[in-house]
């Protein structure tokens, strides 16, 4: 799988990377450095991101959570002057580098945002959409996968008698999760979800929580939410950013009841930030 | 005024400023919980205090008043959990912050438990009744000016999170402890010259038992108090 990632294939992998020993892993990131232009947004950070697992990136409002994120799927790279260093490395290959075709990478790391954003067609089309470009024509096929990806993303008895009825037409967390079911229609290992949540009302915050738990069967998940309560609920660890610095990265029991730096406790507390 | 009373409200004098943080409402309510708290320790103390004149001065009017006395620490207890309950829903507080809470919920219910000793001192108190002592109960009384301190340092160290002060309270456990042994011996030795006053030889056996568990109470308190400051479980009843 990880070949379909190289643009053109290369020569012998020197990547010797923690996920070679330890299976479990699904990330390494080794001094991850980010910019803006001149502006680090990222400091040299390292840390490894477990295999189906929920992990949540904490911390106030540009401490570079945000900007980590997206730099996994290369979503940075659609923003002017923004430029990485370092490495993450996923399947043997650092995601970094300028052989990667980003496509095919943002197909096996998929990403939610904030607000939901369903295209403006039917819910069937939302799911179908992204398959089509990739190739998939057989209507049985896109009818297999729409069910499946409904039914990942827990919306399927809500939406399966209107399927061909605009996306538009649902509720604020029905949106959400067919943006979920859009992303696991592709099949993808990793799932970034940007404060997934944080536009929903308490009921479909709750659905979407308890999807996104479900969900870490299948995938490893990726979170960033400024709510404490979903980071302490939801997530097994717990990474804490601040001005550009990753701060504390821990079990999130260990974080929430009992962290190792003093700056953790006074964010997680809500003492500042 | 009680010694634990004194104690911190001097303390307290000395820094004065109330510090204004981003949660200063949670930390206003936090630090009344731990006054309501600190108002039930010094009721207990004065009421263990009480039970033990009461025994010494054959006291019944007293020993009752002590034992009337133990509803208003019970609902002070209430009050504590209700008020801790409220904070942790409404406040949702993480890390230390939920440790003081819950360390604030322990420490209660073992002041609600010495609360309870003082009681029962109180009852033998009455059962002896006005029957002469059979012996001078000196040595009781040292004992209970020990388990009193520890009481006094507990707290103090619950209310300042003072670890040094909690280890100092849970070692003078040991000589409790001591007091505890030798003292009950001694009260054995009286059954078989003076087989009439055995109501009394327990009632007071009983007492050293209870103030015994006033000590161990306080070793709680001084374990609780390492846990709320540093996180990590110890046992300092050893």
């Amino acid at each position: 799988m990880a070949s379909a990632l190289m643009n053109k294939p290369t020569g012998k992998q020197e990547v010797q990377s923690v996920r070679q020993i330890n299976k479990e892993l699904i990330l390494e990131v080794n001094n991850l450095e980010i910019f803006y232009g001149e502006k680090r947004a990222v400091n040299e950070i390292s840390m490894v991101i477990e295999k189906n697992s929920i992990t949540a990136l904490i911390g106030p409002s540009g401490c570079g959570k945000s900007t980590f994120l997206r730099s996994i799927n290369r979503m940075n790279d659609l923003i002017p002057g923004a430029r990485a260093e370092g490495e993450i490395i996923y399947e043997d290959l650092n995601i970094l580098s300028e052989q990667i075709n980003v496509v095919a990478l943002r197909k096996e790391i998929g990403m939610v945002f904030q607000k939901p954003n369903p295209f403006p067609k039917s819910i069937y089309e939302n799911i179908t959409h992204a398959l089509k470009f990739a190739g998939i024509k057989k209507k049985s096929m896109l009818d297999e996968i729409v069910e499946e990806s409904l039914q990942k993303a827990a919306l399927w008895d809500e939406v399966k008698d209107r399927l061909h009825k605009s996306a538009l037409s649902l509720s604020g967390g029905q949106q959400q999760r067919l943006c979920i079911a859009r992303t696991i229609a592709m099949k993808p290992t990793i799932m970034l979800l940007d404060e997934p949540s944080s536009a929903l009302d308490p009921i479909s915050n709750a659905k979407v929580e308890e999807l996104i738990i479900d969900l870490k069967k299948d995938y490893s998940i990726i979170i960033v939410t400024h709510n404490m309560q979903q980071a302490s609920r939801i997530s097994d660890k717990t990474a804490f950013f601040f001005k550009g610095d990753l701060i504390e990265y821990d079990a999130t029991e260990k974080i929430f009841t009992n962290p190792s730096v003093k700056k953790t406790e006074e964010y997680i507390s809500g003492r500042f930030g | 005024m009680t010694h634990v009373l004194k104690v911190i409200l001097q303390e307290d004098s000395d820094d004065g400023v109330t510090n204004l943080s981003t949660r200063s409402n949670f930390d206003n309510n936090l630090k009344q919980l731990n006054e309501l708290l600190l108002n039930m320790a010094s009721q207990t103390e004065k009421a263990i205090k009480e039970a033990m004149l009461a025994l010494i001065n054959q006291d019944m009017e007293q020993a009752k008043a002590v034992i009337d006395g133990d509803n208003e620490i019970d609902d002070m207890e209430h009050e504590i959990h209700d008020k801790a309950l409220l904070l942790i829903a409404r406040e949702s507080p993480v890390a230390t912050d939920l440790r003081k809470i819950n360390v604030a919920l322990k420490v209660s219910s073992e002041v609600e438990r010495m609360a309870d000793m003082a009681v029962n001192i109180a009852k033998s108190a009455i059962h002896i009744g006005r029957e002469k002592h059979i012996t001078e109960i000196v040595d009781i009384h040292k004992m209970m000016e020990i388990a009193l301190e520890m009481v006094t340092e507990s707290i103090t160290a619950f209310y300042s999170e003072d670890i040094s002060l909690a280890q100092r309270c849970a070692k003078r456990d040991d000589q409790v402890d001591k007091m505890f042994g030798s003292l009950i011996q001694e009260l054995l030795s009286f059954i078989p010259h003076n087989p009439n006053s055995t109501n009394q030889i327990i009632q007071l056996a009983f007492v050293c038992r209870f103030i015994e568990r006033i000590a161990d109470h306080s070793t709680n308190i001084a374990e609780n108090v390492v846990y709320l400051v540093t996180g990590e479980r110890i046992n300092l009843n050893d």
